[in-house]
């Protein structure tokens, strides 16, 4: 039982460990994840808006999808309106990010 | 000109909505006081929108385990097939959507977003899993859900059903009621929620909960926290998940590596054979490594050590999970 002890040090360290990473690598990075999204053009503040939909509600949970076929892009989204508890404008808005 | 503008504006559906099959199949090995089982499983979703306002989908679970005997003559096997949820969802307005038939109970964050093996870092779920979830964590009947406030500063969804009792064997449920609501605030990239249930079986009980999800803005790091109390038990986990995204980028070999961890404790403030919970104090830590390889496949491995009065213990993971989309057939032009 005693080496429970040291568990929340592991985890402490864990938590601390990412800050002590970022370096001038982590913009780099950040745009490289960026143009990983399934709309690797962003041009104007509805698509903008459909991005900022997608990181809060579905990239919490699960990895960015590598693709999929734009037939099925409106029944994602709308799998997605009710697993993610979206709007319908937030709904719209992932959608024109899907289809831009 | 004007109404030119505003159609090409409106997205076409119609050719967008074309159903869907999705999931994850995978191989699972466990290692649990040094006895490995085997378990190939694949989780298949179906969504198939009717209509501008109806949703059909499922998800479900087939499964072999293939486990040693204790005799050490060979191995036996079980096999599990049933579902996980079979629902309609009606988009009754913008921010009400009712759901019909056989869905996830509503309780924590664990339950509807992390069960998944193609989402979750972990293959077993948290010691803490049965409070609130009615033992077969899907309710029969019906759900209210939606979304009730959305603006840029946050977001307020929520959620609330009554389950009727099953004991069919593909659609077994509780009695129960409850529901839910989480605010999440995206400039701080935080998420609080509540959560309520209550088994009207036999000697009817509550069950309460609170979650906490944070990512920082700057850095790839998830950490996400649960917190529950039920009738003989209580308990919470703390999970965090730091992808080195940081190190080349999430296409690089040291990119795709993602270090887990959890850590989770169990109280038991009096006995209770059937709640699902550890019979004694449990604390256990999870020191977990996925991979994310290239086509959407994932590579988990983890290790767990158990502490408990009735035995400390030690459980190796594996797996290997390949997660798939595409439409159900072709679909109109």
């Amino acid at each position: 039982m005693k080496s429970w002890k040291y568990i929340p040090v592991c985890f402490s360290l864990m938590l601390v460990a990412p800050i002590f990473s970022q370096t001038k690598n982590s913009d780099a990075a950040q745009t490289n994840s960026t143009q990983q999204a399934p709309a690797k053009a962003v041009h104007n503040s509805q698509q903008r808006d459909g991005n900022t939909v997608f990181e809060q509600n579905c990239s919490r949970c699960h990895t960015t999808p590598q693709g999929f076929s734009p037939r099925i892009s409106g029944t994602v989204v709308r799998h997605m309106r009710v697993r993610a508890g979206l709007s319908k404008e937030d709904e719209q808005a992932l959608l024109r990010f899907l289809n831009p | 000109m004007i109404f030119l503008s505003a159609l090409s504006l409106v997205p076409n559906l119609a050719a967008q909505d074309t159903p869907l099959i999705s999931g994850g199949v995978g191989f699972l090995t466990t290692t649990n006081g040094g006895n490995t089982t085997y378990s190939p499983t694949i989780e298949p979703v179906l969504a198939a929108p009717i209509g501008q306002r109806l949703l059909v989908e499922s998800r479900a679970a087939l499964l072999e385990s293939f486990f040693p005997l204790g005799n050490g003559q060979g191995y036996d096997t079980t096999h599990f097939t049933g579902f996980t949820y079979l629902q309609a969802d009606y988009l009754a307005t913008s921010h009400i959507t009712v759901v019909g038939g056989y869905f996830l109970t509503p309780f924590g964050t664990y339950n509807e977003r992390l069960t998944p093996i193609w989402i979750s870092n972990f293959q077993d779920g948290p010691l803490i899993f049965p409070i609130g979830t009615m033992g077969s964590a899907s309710g029969t009947g019906a759900e209210v859900r939606g979304n009730a406030v959305s603006t840029g500063k946050v977001s307020v969804s929520y959620a609330a059903y009554f389950s009727a009792g099953s004991t069919v064997e593909q659609f077994q449920s509780s009695r129960s009621t409850g529901g839910q609501t989480s605010i999440y605030f995206p400039n701080a990239r935080l998420e609080v929620g509540f959560s309520y249930g209550r088994s009207l079986e036999g000697q009817q009980s509550n069950a309460f909960g609170t979650d906490v999800w944070w990512e920082p803005e700057k850095i790839p790091l998830k950490i996400r926290s649960e917190y529950a109390h039920g009738a003989h038990s209580q308990g919470y986990w703390v999970e965090s998940a730091y992808r080195l995204s940081q190190f080349g980028g999430e296409e690089s070999w040291l990119g795709r590596l993602e270090p887990v961890f959890r850590i989770q404790q169990t109280f038991r403030n009096s006995p209770d054979a059937t709640d699902g919970l550890p019979a004694a104090d449990t604390q256990r830590a999870d020191f977990g490594l996925d991979y994310h390889l290239p086509h959407e496949v994932r590579i988990d491995t983890s290790y767990a050590r158990q502490f408990s009065s009735t035995g400390d213990k030690n459980v190796w993971e594996t797996a290997i999970v390949y997660r798939f989309l595409f439409p159900a057939w072709r679909g109109k032009k």
